[in-house]
C-alpha cells in the first residue's frame, strides 16, 4: 500500500475545514510537507477512508487539535547551527547590548530550545537582567512544554558539544539540573522569556523589537505568506533592528530584500537599513 | 527550461562512487532535471555540489526552497533537511524528524516526487546499509513512474538495493557503468 493515499486536492479540502471550523489557516503553507505530514496521520490513525478522516476532523474539535499539532513541524535542538549562535555572541549581542532595555521576538519557537539557547548567550554576555524576550507559536502544546524548560536528557550531550562550538566556554551542565530523564534549565532563564499563543497566518505586530529570530519557520510557507511574514517581521523591528532566519531561508527575492542587509555572508542574519 | 521529466537518484554508504561514475557521461542536452539525494555527516561543510560540478557540463547546485526544477540542472538535497518535490515543480525544506534515521530521507523526495511527476520520472536507489527509498520506490512505482536499483553485485554496501529487490518490482537493474546509458536514453529530447 502506497503512502500518497490522499491527493492534494483532497488535502485542500481538509485544510479548507480546519479554517472555516477552527480558524487554523493553513491554505498558504507549501503543499508538498503538508500533503505528507496528512498523509502519515491518515495511515498511523488507521482511517478506513477519506470521508471518515474528514467526517472526524470535522465533528471532532480535540481531534481536529491533534490534525493541527501533528502536520505542523515541531523538530529542534539547542544551538541548532552552533556558527549561526557565534555571530548571533559575536555581530549581534555587542549591538543590542548598547539600549537600556532589549526586546527579542522569537517566532515559531515550537518547544523552546533554541529561546533558551538565546537566553544562555544574554545571561553569558551580562544581558539577560534587561531583556525580554516573547516566544510565539501557533501550537499551545509545544509553548507549554517550552514554559517548563524541561527537556530530554538524552540530547544534552548533543546540546553541549553544540554550545561549545557555538564558542561556549563555560560548563553547559551548570544550565540545568538533571532528574531521571529529564534536564530541566534554571529559572533564571525561563524568567524573561515571555511563552504565548501567536499566528503568524492571521495576527498582526504586537511590539517593537531590535531583533527577530524566525528559524525554520519561512521554509513551510508559500511565496505569498512569506512575503506577508516577513512585511510583518519589518513592520516590528526597530530602525536597524535584526532578523535572523534559518540556515537555508533568505530575504534575497522578497518583497522586503531592500529594507535590509545581509551583516555576514554566511549566517543568515540581516539588518534593518535606512534608505 | 521547466525540466518535463525527472531522474531523482538515492543513495547511502558507497552511494558517492556510482554518482561519480555516471555523471561524466550524461548527455548534456538531456530534457530533463535529476535530483540527488546522498546521506552525509550533517556538520560537514557543503562540499558536494562542487565535488559533482567538477565531472559534468551540467550546472551543478544545492537545492534551494522555491527554486523550479529545470532542464540540464543537478540539484544536490542539502545536509539536514529533506527535500520535497511540489506539484508545480518547485522544491521545498523541510526540517521535521528523520526518516530511517535520515535526514535528507530519500523516501521523503522520492515520495513527493512521484505525486508530483507521477510517470514522468525515474527513480534510481544506489548502494547504502539501510531501507531508506525502498518505500519511496513504490511511490514512484504506484505512480507510473519507472524504477532502477544498483546491481547489488556492484555495490560497496548491497543492503539498500537488494532491500528494494525484495520488497519492490524493480523495473531495472544497474550497473554504475550503465547508468548514464540508461538516463541518457529515457530523457533524450
Amino acid at each position: 500500500m502506497g503512502r500518497n493515499q490522499i491527493n492534494e486536492q483532497e488535502v485542500a479540502l481538509l485544510l479548507n475545514d480546519v479554517l472555516e471550523r477552527y480558524g487554523y489557516d493553513f491554505t498558504d503553507y507549501a503543499p508538498a510537507s503538508i500533503n505528507r505530514r496528512v498523509n502519515h496521520l491518515y495511515q498511523l490513525d488507521r482511517f478506513p477512508s477519506f470521508a471518515e478522516f474528514r467526517y472526524r476532523i470535522i465533528s471532532d474539535s480535540v481531534y481536529a487539535l491533534r490534525f493541527v499539532e501533528e502536520i505542523t513541524v515541531n523538530v529542534t535542538e539547542m544551538f541548532r547551527d552552533p556558527s549561526f549562535y557565534h555571530a548571533l555572541r559575536k555581530e549581534v549581542l555587542p549591538i543590542l547590548a548598547t539600549y537600556p532595555s532589549i526586546r527579542v521576538w522569537h517566532a515559531g519557537c515550537s518547544t523552546g530550545e533554541e529561546v533558551y539557547s538565546f537566553a544562555i548567550l544574554l545571561k553569558e554576555a551580562g544581558l539577560l537582567h534587561k531583556s525580554i524576550i516573547y516566544a510565539t507559536d501557533v501550537n499551545a502544546s509545544v509553548l507549554e512544554k517550552g514554559r517548563k524548560g524541561i527537556f530530554r536528557l538524552s540530547q544534552m550531550q548533543q546540546y553541549s558539544r553544540n554550545y561549545m562550538e557555538a564558542g561556549g566556554v563555560e560548563d553547559f551542565s551548570s544550565y540545568y539540573t538533571a532528574n531521571y530523564e529529564y534536564a530541566k534549565f534554571r529559572e533564571e532563564l525561563g524568567e524573561k522569556i515571555i511563552f504565548s499563543p501567536h499566528n503568524l497566518v492571521t495576527d498582526g505586530s504586537f511590539n517593537e523589537f531590535q531583533l527577530i529570530i524566525c528559524r525554520n519557520v519561512l521554509i513551510y510557507f508559500n511565496k505569498q505568506l512569506q512575503d506577508r511574514v516577513l512585511t510583518l517581521f519589518c513592520e516590528s523591528l526597530e530602525q536597524l533592528g535584526f532578523l535572523a532566519l534559518g540556515s537555508k531561508e533568505t530575504l534575497n527575492f522578497t518583497r522586503v530584500a531592500k529594507k535590509f542587509k545581509q551583516i555576514d555572508s554566511k549566517e543568515k542574519i540581516w539588518r534593518k537599513v535606512n534608505l | 527550461m521547466a525540466a518535463p521529466y525527472l531522474i531523482a537518484i538515492g543513495g547511502s554508504a558507497g552511494g558517492l562512487q556510482p554518482v561519480l561514475t555516471l555523471l561524466p557521461e550524461l548527455s548534456a542536452d538531456l530534457n530533463a532535471a535529476i535530483i540527488i539525494v546522498l546521506h552525509r555527516q550533517n556538520h560537514n561543510a557543503s562540499v558536494l555540489p562542487e565535488l559533482l560540478a567538477a565531472r559534468t557540463s551540467w550546472t551543478v547546485k544545492e537545492a534551494a526552497e522555491k527554486e523550479p526544477l529545470e532542464s540540464g540542472t543537478i540539484y544536490i538535497a542539502p545536509a539536514d533537511y529533506h527535500l520535497l518535490i511540489e506539484t508545480d515543480h518547485t522544491l521545498s525544506l523541510d526540517d521535521s524528524e528523520k526518516v530511517n534515521f535520515s535526514r535528507p530521507s530519500i523516501d521523503v523526495t522520492f515520495s513527493t516526487a512521484a505525486m508530483a511527476y507521477k510517470s514522468h520520472m525515474t527513480a534510481i536507489l544506489l548502494s547504502g546499509a539501510n531501507a531508506d527509498g525502498v518505500d519511496g520506490l513504490m511511490d514512484v512505482n504506484d505512480a507510473g513512474g519507472i524504477t532502477a536499483v544498483q546491481d547489488p553485485t556492484t555495490a560497496e554496501v548491497d543492503y539498500m538495493p537488494k532491500q528494494a529487490l525484495e520488497q519492490v518490482k524493480i523495473a531495472h537493474i544497474l550497473t554504475p557503468q550503465d547508468m548514464a546509458t540508461f538516463i541518457n536514453s529515457i530523457a533524450k529530447v
